[in-house]
């Protein structure tokens, strides 16, 4: 039974901790009044993420009880010939952490859009610059109003971890197949873009993939929720197919995919784009089971009148036993069902707006 | 030598404290204060080695120019200080 989860907001870091069946309750609070922008607990260390907004971003490892500062992911000096690159060569902030599946690797998703590599527990980084110097990295657009692309999620198959895929707000899903060597867009079709011009809505390097997730033990199953509604893959992210069953709305940010079964997934839907709060004010969480042909409303727990709560990319997560989940607003609301969604409940307390939410992998 | 001293903000993450410095630019004074505390680079700088955007740099109560390459002159009498801009809420 998992027992803890991490909740990364804008002022702060707090672990939540299960003391009976149904409570949580906070147990530790660390990083207080500092944003953090990523979490990973993995392999006995948790990983956090600051993205302080004066003094740059910042990664910390906790080995038991202490923390310690790491090296921070950083570009290499800028070339003379990049002067019309769009995008700073300067890290913006860490989005997502992942472990490698090598022993000691870890990916680091950033803003910017610079995949970095850790061989050695985050002690170092090395950016991936077969990605980074890309021509069509040029092309990538900055997301959230902002200037900078961002790599929103990174996924490593765990039957082989050379096979990288990641997601870009907003620059589409690319795929390596030898270690980050290479790289290549994932476009066999099935996503469009109802925000571009008529002649790129199918553009694959224009989809704004808010974040994917994938089933660990069936890994060619991917979802995505996508800026303009949700898809689902067969085939490790090479072409997607809308789902349109999803309740009450397609546009959202987050979604998590079931560690075993291929056909389960949550996400949390809201009203499209300009306005982005939940559906009627209610706070809702949709699960399908049968692999998006069809989905469930869940809402047992969750507030249901005047509720304004968005949930971002990072903002939901499932736990490793496929029953426990957590999700965290924007406007600070944190909820954990132990029933796989049919039931949440929420701590005490009145935390910051939610960043990351993540349980142990 | 000129002096360098850093926000007190700082002290929250790593100890930052005044330094005599040698150095004939800002560059040069900061180069040497983080040489001693190799960790306080990146507080301060960004990957391409300019002032990050929200920290301002002062040399004798007024901001320095050249935000980059902190090529402005300091003398040995100047006090350089490093504060976060006031931005955000």
């Amino acid at each position: 039974m998992t027992d803890r989860v991490y909740v990364g907001t804008r002022k702060g870091l707090f672990e939540i901790a299960r003391r009976t069946k149904g409570d949580w309750q906070i147990a530790d609070v660390q990083f207080l009044g500092d944003p953090v922008s990523a979490l990973l607990s993995h392999d006995g260390a948790l990983y956090a993420a600051l993205d302080l907004g004066h003094f740059g971003a910042h990664l910390w490892r906790r080995d038991g009880a202490a923390w310690r500062e790491l090296a921070v992911p950083a570009f290499p000096p800028r070339p003379d010939g990049a002067g019309d690159d769009p995008h700073p060569w300067s890290l913006g902030k860490i989005w997502t952490l992942e472990p490698g599946l090598v022993n000691g690797r870890l990916w680091a998703g950033t803003m910017p859009g610079g995949l970095f590599r850790s061989d050695d527990r985050g002690e170092s980084w090395t950016l991936v610059e077969s990605l980074w110097t890309m021509p069509e990295r040029r092309q990538w657009m900055g997301v959230a109003g902002g200037e900078q692309p961002g790599i929103s999620a990174v996924l490593v198959d765990p039957r082989n971890p050379e096979r990288i895929r990641i997601g870009v707000s907003t620059a589409g899903v690319w795929a390596s197949d030898d270690g980050g060597k290479s790289w290549r867009i994932m476009n066999r079709g099935g996503m469009y873009n109802e925000y571009m011009p008529p002649e790129r809505r199918e553009d694959p390097i224009a989809m704004d993939i808010h974040r994917l997730a994938r089933c660990a033990a069936h890994p060619d199953i991917v979802w995505c929720q996508h800026h303009n509604g949700v898809f689902r893959s067969k085939d490790s992210g090479l072409s997607w197919y809308e789902i349109t069953a999803i309740r009450p709305s397609k546009f959202g940010f987050a979604v998590a995919a079931h560690p075993r079964d291929p056909n389960t997934a949550w996400f949390v839907p809201a009203v499209k784009d300009e306005k982005r709060v939940p559906v009627d004010g209610k706070v809702v969480v949709a699960r399908t089971r049968d692999g998006g042909r069809s989905f469930e409303v869940l809402h047992n727990g969750l507030p249901q009148r005047h509720a304004y709560d968005l949930v971002l990319r990072h903002g939901l997560d499932v736990a490793s036993d496929g029953t426990t989940l957590a999700f965290g607003s924007s406007s600070g609301g944190l909820w954990i069902s132990e029933d796989a969604g049919d039931s949440w409940r929420a701590p005490e307390g009145r935390l910051p707006p939610v960043n990351v939410v993540r349980f142990a992998i | 030598m000129p002096t360098v001293a850093f926000t007190r903000a700082l002290e929250r993450f790593l100890q930052a404290p005044p330094a005599e410095v040698a150095g004939t630019t800002v560059g040069e004074a900061l180069g040497a204060a983080f040489a001693a505390r190799p960790a306080l680079k990146g507080y301060v700088l960004d990957d391409q080695g300019g002032l990050r955007r929200h920290v301002a740099c002062y040399v004798n109560g007024r901001p320095v120019r050249d935000r980059i390459r902190l090529s402005d002159p300091v003398a040995t009498s100047d006090r350089i200080y490093v504060f976060q801009a006031l931005t955000g809420g």
